[in-house]
């Protein structure tokens, strides 16, 4: 990394310390109200994100990463210029390849069915080193289109995630009986933040 | 951190130099000749002031095995500068410490010590009194270990 790359670099959280403690507690609500819409907008933390990334995609990724995390990013035209802002803000590693990755981080375009084999689920005995996929979406809203139970959802839940193909989410359903083995999801669009971890059953609404 | 630049010494080692002044002096120099010259300066924060323990390594007899002499409490921050015409610079700040303002100092001055417009300005402002400072506190303390210097004469012995 030159001096010359370095000015190109954008910054990290404004308030580090305060700004990482309020993504992780939006993100750990996102995690147990699966399919809830959480807001990181600039009533919550001030981040300028690298050209390519959302801003919720930026925030959660500088508040998660640090030297032990390995993170992929899924090739795209700022590839660097995004490995080279994660790499100088948190010191991650960043992995070549999907399947060593701890986070997997994704556009709309590359939400292919594969990715849910190539991300690591974990081991029966060890469920927690499984991966996690941070997905940046067109648009997501709280309407129909994926039907969400299971638990932290009293009833049902509706989510409609844009720009994701149905393979996508039938490859998801086809995983669902390796529980407690799995990947977590974690959408992202703009501002907005929503999760399906694991547990989340989906269905299809038409 | 600057492997490009660690490969062909001769790019950096004017900037080598003069952070390693600047990471040297003391507060109320850098303070009396620092800050007035980056007041002037619009800068953006890349990394805030964080303080941490790095690993200080040395090699017997600046040459032999590395090893660990110890831990130090180190300051860093980096600043990026954009001036109204030419590219932005950034500026990296370690000093030794806690001293927060310390670093900010040494990176703003390191970011405008690369804009060539500024450079021969500021090395006369600000670089040159400051190697001054050091050279006579140098000068000093090798002054003052002098005095206890133990000389070893051995007297050649008579022939008898």
């Amino acid at each position: 990394m030159n001096t010359s790359s370095l000015a190109d670099l954008a910054p990290g959280l404004a308030d580090p310390v305060h700004d990482a403690q309020r993504v992780f507690r939006r993100l750990l609500d996102a995690m147990s109200r699966p399919g809830r819409l959480q807001s990181l907008g600039a009533g919550v933390v001030h981040v300028n994100p690298p050209q390519g990334l959302g801003a919720a995609t930026a925030a959660v990724l500088l508040t998660v990463a640090d030297p032990d995390l390995r993170v992929w990013f899924s090739p795209n035209d700022h590839t660097e210029a995004q490995t080279a802002w994660l790499r100088f803000h948190t010191g991650a590693r960043i992995v070549e390849t999907a399947g060593e990755a701890d986070w997997l981080v994704l556009s709309a375009n590359d939400a292919r069915p594969t990715v849910w084999s190539e991300a690591g689920i974990g081991t029966d005995e060890a469920p927690h080193t499984s991966a996690t996929l941070l997905l940046e979406v067109p648009s997501l809203a709280a309407a129909p289109g994926l039907h969400l139970t299971g638990p932290g959802i009293e009833h049902r839940h509706s989510l409609d995630v844009g720009g994701v193909d149905t393979d996508f989410w039938e490859e998801r359903r086809a995983r669902e009986h390796h529980f407690p083995r799995g990947a977590d999801l974690v959408l992202t669009c703009g501002p907005l933040l929503a999760a399906l971890p694991r547990s989340t059953r989906i269905a299809l609404e038409d | 951190m600057n492997r490009d630049a660690m490969n062909n010494p001769s790019d950096t080692s004017p900037r080598r130099a003069w952070l390693s002044l600047l990471a040297q002096a003391p507060r109320d120099l850098l303070a009396t000749h620092a800050a007035p010259v980056i007041a002037d300066h619009h800068f953006e924060w890349l990394r805030r002031p964080e303080t941490g323990l790095t690993m200080v390594r040395a090699r017997i007899a600046n040459g032999g095995d590395r090893f660990n002499v110890g831990e130090a409490t180190v300051t860093r921050c980096v600043v990026t500068h954009r001036p109204a015409n030419g590219p932005a610079t950034v500026g990296v700040g370690w000093v030794l410490g806690r001293d927060e303002a310390r670093a900010e100092w040494v990176a703003s001055l390191d970011a405008l010590l690369q804009v060539p417009a500024l450079h021969p300005v500021l090395s006369k402002a600000v670089l040159a009194p400051l190697a001054e400072a050091l050279a006579a506190r140098r000068a000093a303390d090798s002054a003052r270990a002098d005095t206890s210097r133990v000389q070893f004469f051995t007297l050649q012995p008579e022939a008898s």
